[in-house]
């Protein structure tokens, strides 16, 4: 095999991305279709409830337009980090929205499902045994930690998607994977340089950011060869340039040079970007560094419960003692409750240091200030209870030189309080060392399709 | 030849994003190779200047030039996890405010 060509239609399946730059690309007669589904950046609320970041109808969306095209081509479509967190209740919502659009679309294919889950006990032995490191800035964690999380899973390396590719799927729905998998397995299993294997995916599974106009929902074609790749968007209106395909490799990461992954890392240090043409980068250089084998555990624990309330103030005396108001506040719920500790209650101050909080460095105030109020609490019932005082409290308080005795908020909503659910911390970010590469992600193939009973 | 800028009227992208969920960090790509070698060796983006503005200790920041990209990118531990309670920015995506007007030394 002289090149592999990889498409990648969006940055986050759900996404989304023109139906044209998907046909220009098919036209270019991709090997495969990989669809990056996942991230920690939407926070930890969805790996702990299980739900996905996307929306089901966007989801649906866009599986039905590369499935439409890829199964009767007859390349392999592979799906990393499904449901956006990749653990099994993220892997069965993908599978099952997989599975409707096969039945509607009457298409037959063979399907991997690869898990990704860890079990709390089996990390806290490793745990244990000296075999979980933290990453850069995570503080180190205790049993009690493991535990108590809601949910972990770990990023697969290249290997269970290779296997699920050589026992035949044409689809593969995989749970937290490592970014670049879902486009690098497939050229790894037939012998392509895994540096630069993996360095294209890393590129791809952003789908065209990286071109410019940078977009994430735009179709980006990687054409991997022996010694180099070349990178390009289908979409005419967009262009790779040597320097925003170099500059793809700050997004989201903490080096540009030294991107660490499960088996080793990619070393950038002697990679060279040139035009190839108008539109086109090549890169050469990039190498793959083996290092003994890591997995990266990603586990959240339950916080507790949210509830919510959203107001405004434009009273300049209350403004001018915003910070004591709101102290006042807290003494009160605390004494009311009696209660110290076992609640959250926080006020963010957006026209002060809603952004930034305590890392705020300018002291000025706007002339209005919106104030969202929030309690998390041990459980909803608490919450609402603990934050219906708080917001009324404060709407009523009284303050030195207060002239507005009727009322001290402005609310754009009745009800004036919400209830925001479970909330979820990180409560793992640690590497598992010399982990295996297969067995804590198991591959099942399953038949999608066709008559009832016929496999 | 030495000269103050602000950072915005030099840079075409001044960025902060989560590095996962326990790191932020920061991009500034400059507007061509000229400003960018001048301004590294000005000696202005220095670990201690991020780590103040911040409110960070020093070891907690990392700064790297990325020259295929004309690039600064400053690296740090976050305040908090992702999400856990007391977060204004779950994503980190609007950090980057007090850099815009941070004054700069271009040199040679």
């Amino acid at each position: 095999m002289e090149e592999i060509r990889l498409l990648a239609p969006t940055a986050i399946l759900g996404y989304g991305f023109p139906a044209d730059s998907l046909q220009r690309g098919m036209a270019e007669k991709p090997h495969l279709i990989g669809v990056d589904a996942g991230s920690t950046d939407p926070g930890p609320y969805y790996l702990g409830s299980g739900k996905s970041f996307t929306d089901r109808v966007a989801v649906k969306r866009d599986l039905l337009l590369i499935l439409q095209v890829a199964v009767p081509a007859g390349i392999p479509v592979v799906i990393g980090s499904a449901g956006g967190s990749g653990g099994n209740m993220h892997l069965d919502w993908t599978v099952a929205i997989v599975e409707e659009v096969a039945r509607e679309l009457g298409l037959v294919f063979t399907m991997a499902r690869i898990e990704a889950e860890f079990n709390r006990d089996y990390v806290a032995k490793e745990l244990r045994e000296g075999n979980i490191l933290p990453l850069p800035g995570v503080p180190p964690i205790t049993e009690d930690d493991v535990l108590s999380s809601a949910r972990i899973v770990g990023q697969m390396g290249l290997e269970p998607v290779m296997l699920a590719l050589e026992r035949g799927a044409q689809v593969v729905v995989a749970g937290r994977a490592y970014d670049p998998v879902c486009f690098a397995a497939l050229p790894v299993w037939k012998g392509f340089d895994p540096g630069l294997a993996l360095h294209l995916g890393k590129i791809l599974e952003c789908a065209a950011i990286a071109a410019v106009p940078g977009s994430g929902r735009d179709c980006m074609l990687g054409v991997l060869r022996k010694d180099h790749f070349l990178v390009r968007p289908t979409n005419p209106d967009r262009a790779c340039t040597p320097v925003s395909v170099a500059a793809h490799s700050l997004y989201e990461k903490s080096d540009p040079f030294h991107l660490h992954g499960p088996g080793g890392s990619l070393d950038l240090t002697a990679t060279a970007y040139s035009r190839h043409d108008d539109r086109t980068v090549l890169v050469t250089g990039t190498r793959f560094v083996h290092a003994p084998y890591t997995i990266k555990l990603e586990g959240v624990r339950r916080a507790g419960y949210r509830s919510v309330s959203v107001a405004g103030t434009r009273d300049p005396v209350m403004i001018g003692l915003i910070e004591e108001i709101l102290d006042g506040v807290k003494n009160s719920v605390a004494d009311n409750f009696g209660r110290k500790g076992d609640y959250f209650l926080n006020f963010h101050l957006y026209g002060k240091n809603g952004v930034m909080g305590e890392k705020e460095p300018l002291q000025r105030t706007a002339h209005e200030l919106g104030i969202v109020m929030e309690v998390v609490a041990g459980s909803q019932e608490e919450a609402n209870a603990l934050l219906s005082f708080a917001r009324s409290t404060l709407l009523h308080f009284g303050y030195p030189g207060r002239l507005s005795t009727a009322g001290n908020l402005a609310f754009p909503y009745s009800p004036s309080d919400f209830e925001a659910g479970e909330v979820f911390e990180f409560s793992i970010y640690h590497l598992l060392n010399g982990a295996d590469a297969l067995t804590h992600f198991p591959v099942e193939i399953r038949q999608v399709g066709g008559e009832p009973g016929s496999g | 030849m030495a000269e103050k800028m602000l950072l915005r009227e030099l840079a075409l992208v001044i960025r902060s994003k989560n590095a996962g969920p326990y790191q932020w960090t920061f991009d500034i790509i400059f507007k061509d190779d000229n400003i960018f070698e001048r301004v590294l060796r000005g000696g202005s983006l220095t670990r201690e200047l991020f780590a103040l503005l911040y409110g960070v200790p020093v070891d907690n920041v990392a700064v790297l030039p990325y020259p295929p990209a004309r690039a600064v990118k400053i690296t740090m531990v976050r305040p908090r996890p992702s999400g856990s309670p007391g977060e204004t920015d779950v994503y980190g995506a609007q950090q980057h405010g007090p850099l815009l007007d941070l004054e700069i030394l271009l040199t040679g």
